[in-house]
């Protein structure tokens, strides 16, 4: 090829690529018309054009393209409405590819991994229910993580680095000597989970771990992944209730049927699902979190703003006992997520807007409440003592503390224009791993400490 | 001579149906063959063709498929259909008749003018 030649091909690339960012257009629309710039730069070359001549004039005659974009829209009106197209492009495909059957043969697996237990009556040591809580989060990761090993192509140093915590996690959860509902055994499931999800995390970015932007498409992920787990739930529900429904108008009680397969089985395998329906739609469907997170920001920093200066106008103590401290709790995460996911869709580059200093608003209101709730738990320790769930708390909130502490400096140095957006974000990221790690200590060192009580 | 915009669009369906009637093509020989035929004074905006020929697809009056180029690219070609061959014929007598009526009016009409 020539050098004018080369010249042509990165002109129609880039000629391409601004095309493909109309969403009118479809891949083989592009495609049809390059077919046609390339006809008329031949032609036009062999009437004696230079190449770059050619293509000029190539392109003003195919027109304007937003009057080419606007007739297409008209014509097909569904492209305004993204379509999540599974089964490849505008080829007729094969109807089950490669994928397809991968993720189904992992979610079948994580269904088996699940009822093989009590189907065979094999429960190593205990009862059928302390085996399966004590297990929970470890029927679902590994199988999520292989979809991203298979996915991602990913080596033998990432096989270990997955695989080493999850036989851990697996050794643990089930060596302890946990007494049932004790509140150690109680913290152990609701944290193990959480620590196992950051093997998600190392599977999903493969060798980008170590960078903020693996690590935010790790974040966004995870939170399509939630809203795509409760939508295929929803769907599940009234699965259910019609299978209910048909089968007892016959006569017949699918209790059996539902209870002992299709709900455990599909609790299970609907997680690699809604990982494969993110990875699928990804940048097909604009992410649903952040649209949330905008709707739900105000409404969530009036509720706290409201909520602490009536405590303050009134001079009442909050009545810290245990539930309330867990809905503080939530809600304070809750606020880590507003922040979390609006960084996630946010432009760093965009100047301060209005939605920032709403979002400095909330930090601080959380930052307040969190204080408070500390102060309540240091109350409840120095009159009534250590207990795994005081600790526990105590140190979720240190982090939360700590977290929103900086979030709050960054982002009021951020509107003064004294840092970047990006300071932020790389705090956000820096600290994901704190998390599972303070999530992994209560999982592995409290049981001992507190000597499994 | 610049046609009018509305004709050029009334224009386009019987054009495109009735180049592929002549066998099967792609959009740029279309257009190609459109200039041809009329001595290039029906300049179409080439990227104007393609929305007309996904309708044209829409309404099963023409076939498309994907097939390659002399130079091995992907290329679309495009085929009537059955139901394209009887609207091409009825918009071959719809354009008869307007075609008569202005031979006529041109022709007599014309002459009136001309006497005053």
């Amino acid at each position: 090829m020539t050098d004018s030649e080369v010249d042509i091909e990165q002109q129609i690339d880039e000629w391409r690529l601004y095309l493909e960012q109309r969403r009118e257009l479809a891949q083989e629309d592009i495609a049809e018309l390059e077919d046609h710039l390339r006809g008329q730069i031949g032609e036009l070359s062999a009437n004696g054009l230079s190449p770059d001549e050619a293509f000029l004039v190539a392109i003003k005659r195919l027109g304007k393209q937003d009057a080419i974009s606007r007739e297409f829209a008209l014509e097909h009106t569904d492209r305004l409405w993204k379509q999540l197209v599974l089964a490849g492009g505008a080829q007729p495909e094969k109807v089950l590819d490669n994928e397809l059957l991968t993720v189904l043969a992992l979610a079948v697996a994580a269904a088996i991994s699940l009822k093989i237990w009590d189907l065979t009556g094999l429960f190593p040591f205990e009862s059928e229910q302390m085996f399966y809580l004590r297990n929970a989060p470890l029927f679902v990761v590994p199988w999520v993580c292989g979809y991203f090993y298979w996915k991602r192509q990913l080596n033998k140093t990432h096989l270990w680095r997955l695989a080493l915590p999850m036989l851990v996690a697996l050794l643990i959860s089930n060596s302890y000597p946990y007494v049932p509902e004790s509140s150690i055994f109680i913290l152990s499931v609701l944290h193990l989970p959480i620590a196992l999800w950051l093997l998600v995390g190392f599977a999903y970015t493969g060798d980008r771990w170590a960078s903020d932007n693996g690590r935010m498409d790790f974040v966004r992920f995870s939170g399509e992944m939630g809203i795509y787990y409760v939508l295929i739930a929803l769907g599940g529900w009234v699965f259910i209730g019609l299978t209910f429904v048909l089968f007892s108008s016959i006569g017949m009680d699918p209790e059996y049927m539902v209870g002992f397969w299709i709900v455990p089985s599909g609790v299970t395998g609907a997680f690699i699902v809604a990982a494969w329906l993110v990875e699928a739609k990804q940048g097909v469907i604009e992410n649903i979190v952040p649209v949330l997170t905008h709707v739900f920001t105000p409404l969530f920093t009036l509720l706290l703003a409201a909520f602490l200066v009536t405590m303050l106008v009134t001079g009442q103590g909050i009545d810290m006992d245990r539930e309330v401290l867990i809905a503080y709790d939530i809600l304070l995460v809750l606020v880590l997520g507003l922040l979390l996911y609006s960084l996630s869709s946010r432009n760093p580059q965009a100047p301060p807007g209005l939605f920032d200093i709403l979002q400095l608003a909330l930090v601080c209101c959380a930052l307040l409440a969190d204080m408070l709730a500390l102060g309540a738990i240091a109350g409840r320790i120095t009159e009534f003592g250590f207990s795994p769930n005081r600790v526990a708390a105590l140190g979720e909130n240190l982090i939360l503390l700590v977290n929103l502490l900086w979030s709050a400096i960054f982002y009021y140095r951020f509107l003064k224009g004294r840092n970047d957006f990006s300071v932020l974000i790389r705090w956000q990221m820096a600290y994901l791993p704190v998390y599972a790690g303070w999530a992994a200590i209560v999982v592995v060192v409290f049981p001992p400490l507190f000597s499994f009580l | 001579m610049n046609i009018n915009k509305d004709l050029m669009a009334a224009s386009a369906t019987p054009l495109v149906l009735a180049i592929l009637a002549e066998g099967d093509s792609y959009g740029y020989a279309i257009i190609k063959r459109v200039k041809d035929l009329s001595d290039g004074q029906l300049q179409w905006t080439d990227g104007m063709l393609y929305p007309v020929l996904h309708r044209l697809e829409r309404l099963d009056f023409i076939k498309a498929r994907w097939g390659k180029s002399e130079t091995g690219r992907k290329r679309k070609y495009y085929r009537l259909t059955t139901l394209g061959k009887n609207q091409l014929g009825e918009h071959r007598q719809q354009w008869h008749a307007v075609d008569q009526a202005l031979r006529m009016v041109w022709k007599f009409g014309g002459k009136d003018l001309i006497a005053g």
